[in-house]
């Protein structure tokens, strides 16, 4: 092991001399260094080597069209075009349907866990312990499958009945999962070897970390998925359009920088980015509330085994009509206007999306200055990995969970209909009473009518 | 931050004059298993952390102080030991408003350490903003896990009150909204030089969040099912740890693992043995106890908690045939037992096997940190997570056994979600459920018409 300490130590014996004010830390291998973020010279280019530098990854197709321009045009086509290809894609995928989106998050999932636990492996040179990367593997089976099978048993609950081992599965769920990821921190403790333990400890907490940030994110935008394709897509697209559109603000306009952090971001970008954001999300959400497709709740049919996007659209979607404030009227003389309500609410998720959406930018930035990381990976060309596309949705899909959880929807009928019949038969008689009381009460049932004895 | 590097280096000079027991030499430091990959240079990570002092308190000094060190250490050991144990009867006859008092205290505490040895280990102490945030993010968390609880458990209380109502009925929102602020601020502090430190603390401030504050939930959750499901596994854990330090002291030979040298495989064996009969043993005594065995429940006439109930069959004594075996050995045919009894033989295998594995990972984590204790809260014991080690996987595994093989879900909890539904969804919930009952024969089929 002794070569590795050596590797990470920067290579060659010289650059520890120059490292010393942080050597006194002794943590310098578990990358205090960075505490000299700011200048990348000198000291610390003994950790860039480490990672190595980003590689052209352009199709030669790509190059041979652009090489007739200058640097600085040249990277703006490449982006442009594979923003083009990106969104082309996400529009495909749409139309391919609930399952395919489906796929396509669980590959984006996985691939942002392995750029991050990439990064790590990096920072704490610890490749050459084999354990790490089975172990962190492990730990992402066992939380997705925690994940999913909850989201199979609420989902799916028709199907499952009918099979006998899904139904064991179901019921034991919990115990299930709870036994795998046992078993994987006993492996974890198993596996500490005498002279790692710090290594190990901190790939063990950088594995939690990444799986509480890229899982959660990832089933809860599932989640929202099958509250209805809109609640996936408009989010999303709010999301890329304030990046695409502060971006444009910034390049024409931009002037005032807005945090150190980024100092390619401006005020300018930011405002203007916020106001476009909030007109397209609406135009978005008035053009997408009109098909069944997008708007109805994702449902599995058990007769057909597929899914089903077909329903009588709630009050949320159906036109209503809303009277303008009367200085709006003298500006535009309408005295009511046609909106769907669900308009309303795409204003917030703009909202949310222009102001604190960059905040998970920011996060990524000063996540990629403290490990000394241009890019997360190379995965697109003139973008980096999947997670810098991603990491502006991050508190993006926590947002809409949430906001739905509490201003749109009650909770799921089927799951509670599911959990009714899992209960003991006297408290099902008895949530059957007061059920039957509340809703005379409502006057949804005719009122009791008194028995023959 | 120079300041603060000179500062570790020269309390490591005064650790090299001030101790030698604790090895804190540099290069004897190296040789320690504890050391991660940064022998090379000496490990300024322990000098932060300071040399206990000698914690107990002088009337215990005085009365041992004619004994050896190595009995002084026992006595002092045992004596804390069953200072505790009183402590713990104490509050347990307190009631369950107490308990829920004290989960709440040492899961402050437990974080409180473990930050701490965070700041030591990252000499981040001059950044103020890190404890704030550190401690803003727990009282997050805190709310809202509380917040579901209160809302599942006092359900009418809320209802009834107009603003607890509106915090319950967006109570996800708001707790999302105070951690996102806490988010928001933690991005503005991001200071040039010390972006790796922050985000390093920023992790161990989840990762810490994750492990004690979602264990300490799932106690007070296995609480609510009834006091029975808090004090047997809490007991079989300590009573693991003390018989197998006893089993390893009077016969341990065979180390059981390079990471706690002082385990033995006699220990852990003995421990296991011990542990089952210790669990069936108390199980039987508390089982009888309708204190312990209720569900607790909030009366909102009397606005206390009653623990009044009837049993349920997990604990009411039924005949059990034993095996051919052991009918020959002890000559009874059938054995009355409280069928909790059994559930206890499975929660004490999981503390005797599975629970030692919190300790070692503990042991790792101060061994990677190279500490000797978290704190020194306990004179002879160390901190208070070096008492709860053992329970952190405990209360997973009791919640889950409870979810997976004891009860369904909360019937007062489906009620409120059911309420919550739209009328329409209530009525095809109230068709479809008045057609399976009436499919189980469980009303008449002359039900008059909904």
């Amino acid at each position: 092991m002794t070569e590795l300490r050596k590797r990470g130590g920067g290579g060659d014996p010289d650059s520890t001399d120059n490292i010393s004010d942080k050597e006194a830390d002794g943590e310098d291998r578990l990358g205090l260094c960075g505490e000299e973020d700011g200048d990348l010279e000198g000291d610390c280019k003994a950790y860039t080597p480490d990672v190595p530098p980003s590689t052209d990854n352009t199709p030669q197709c790509l190059n041979k069209a652009l090489e007739g321009l200058s640097s600085r045009w040249r990277n703006w086509w490449v982006r442009g075009i594979l923003s083009m290809t990106m969104i082309s894609g996400f529009f495909l995928i749409i139309y391919l349907g609930p399952i395919m989106l489906i796929v396509v998050v669980m590959s984006v999932q996985i691939k942002c866990f392995q750029e991050i636990i990439t990064i790590g492996y990096r920072v704490y040179h610890s490749y050459e312990l084999p354990w790490f990367r089975t172990l962190s593997w492990y730990f992402l089976i066992c939380v997705n499958y925690f994940f999913y099978g909850e989201t199979v048993a609420d989902y799916f609950g028709a199907l499952v009945q009918r099979e006998e081992p899904l139904q064991f599965l179901v019921r034991y769920h919990r115990f299930i999962s709870f036994t795998l990821y046992v078993i994987g921190f006993c492996m974890f403790v198993l596996s500490l070897v005498k002279k790692h333990y710090r290594l190990q400890f901190y790939m063990f907490a950088w594995t939690h970390v990444t799986l509480l940030i890229v899982v959660t994110q990832s089933h809860l935008v599932i989640q929202n998925l099958f509250e209805g394709m809109i609640w996936f897509i408009v989010p999303i697209s709010i999301v890329i359009c304030n990046d695409i559109m502060a971006y444009l603000f910034g390049f024409f306009f931009g002037r005032t920088p807005l945090i150190k952090l980024s100092p390619k971001k401006t005020w300018e970008g930011f405002i203007g980015g916020f106001f476009s954001t909030v007109v397209f999300g609406f135009i978005f959400a008035y053009l997408l509330s009109q098909y069944q497709y997008f708007v109805c709740p994702v449902e599995y049919n058990s007769e057909t085994n597929r899914f089903a996007v077909e329903c009588e659209p709630s009050s949320l979607f159906v036109m209503q009509e809303y009277r303008l404030p009367a200085m709006v009227q003298n500006v535009i003389r309408w005295e009511t206007v046609k909106l769907y309500p669900f308009q309303i609410h795409s204003i917030a998720l703009s909202t949310f999306a222009s102001l604190i959406g960059p905040f998970g930018g920011f996060f990524a930035s000063g996540f990629k200055r403290a490990f000394k990381i241009k890019d997360f990976a190379d995965t697109i060309p003139g973008h980096g990995g999947i997670m810098d596309r991603f990491d502006c949705q991050y508190l993006m899909a926590t947002f809409v969970h949430v906001y739905i959880a509490s201003f749109i929807r009650g909770p799921n009928p089927s799951k509670v209909l599911q959990q009714l019949l899992v209960l003991q038969p006297e408290q099902q008689l008895s949530i059957f009473n007061t059920l039957r009381a509340h809703l005379r009460e409502k006057g949804m049932l005719p009122p009791a009518v008194p028995e023959a004895q | 931050m120079t300041e603060l590097r000179h500062r570790g280096t020269t309390d490591n000079e005064l650790q090299h004059q001030q101790s030698d027991d604790k090895g804190s030499e540099s290069e004897s430091k190296a040789e320690r298993d504890g050391a991660s990959d940064s022998e090379t240079k000496p490990d300024f990570g322990v000098p932060d952390v300071p040399v206990p002092p000698d914690d107990t308190p002088e009337v215990l000094n005085k009365a041992l102080s004619g004994l050896s060190s190595r009995w002084k250490n026992w006595w002092v050991r045992g004596i804390l030991t069953l200072a505790m144990i009183s402590f713990f009867f104490v509050i347990i006859y307190l009631g369950p408003m107490v308990l829920m008092m004290i989960v709440l205290c040492v899961q402050i505490k437990c974080f409180q350490e473990i930050i701490t040895i965070g700041y030591s280990v990252y000499h981040s102490y001059h950044l103020p903003w890190f404890r704030t945030l550190s401690w803003y993010f727990l009282l997050c968390v805190n709310y809202f896990f509380y917040g579901e609880t209160v809302t599942d458990y006092f359900f009418s209380l809320v209802q009834r009150e107009e603003p607890l109502r509106i915090l319950s009925k967006y109570h996800r929102f708001i707790s999302f909204t105070l951690y996102l602020s806490g988010f928001c601020m933690f991005v503005l502090s991001l200071v040039k030089k010390h972006y790796r430190l922050q985000f390093y603390m920023f992790g161990w401030t989840h990762v810490t969040l994750l492990i004690i504050v979602t264990q300490s939930h799932l106690i007070i959750h296995n609480l609510f099912e009834g006091m029975i499901w808090f004090i047997v596994p809490i007991s079989c854990v300590i009573c693991n740890d003390i018989m197998a330090y006893m089993f390893g002291f009077f016969f341990g030979r065979t180390p059981l693992i390079k990471l706690s040298p002082k385990k033995t495989w006699e220990g852990f064996i003995g421990g296991f043995f011990a542990t089952i009969v210790f669990g069936i043993l108390l199980s039987y005594v508390m089982a009888g106890v309708r204190y312990f065995v209720c569900p607790v429940e909030f009366n909102n006439d009397t606005n206390r908690f009653t623990v009044d109930c009837e049993p349920s069959e997990l604990f009411q004594l039924q005949d059990y045939t034993l095996p051919s075996v052991l009918e020959s050995l002890t000559g009874w045919t059938t054995v009355k037992l409280y069928p909790f009894q059994i559930h206890s033989i499975a929660l004490s295998s999981f503390a005797s096997l599975i629970g030692p594995f919190g300790g070692f990972f503990a042991s790792g984590f101060k061994r990677a940190f190279k500490i000797k204790d978290f704190a020194n809260t306990i004179p002879g014991h160390g901190g208070i997570m070096d008492r709860f080690d053992c329970q952190y996987l405990m209360a997973t595994f009791v919640n889950v056994y409870i979810a997976s093989f004891i009860r369904g879900p909360n019937p007062s909890k489906v009620i409120q979600q059911l309420l919550a539904l739209r009328l329409d969804q209530q009525l095809h919930i109230f068709n479809s459920l008045k057609a399976h009952l009436t499919e189980k024969g469980l009303l008449p089929a002359l039900e008059e018409a909904a």
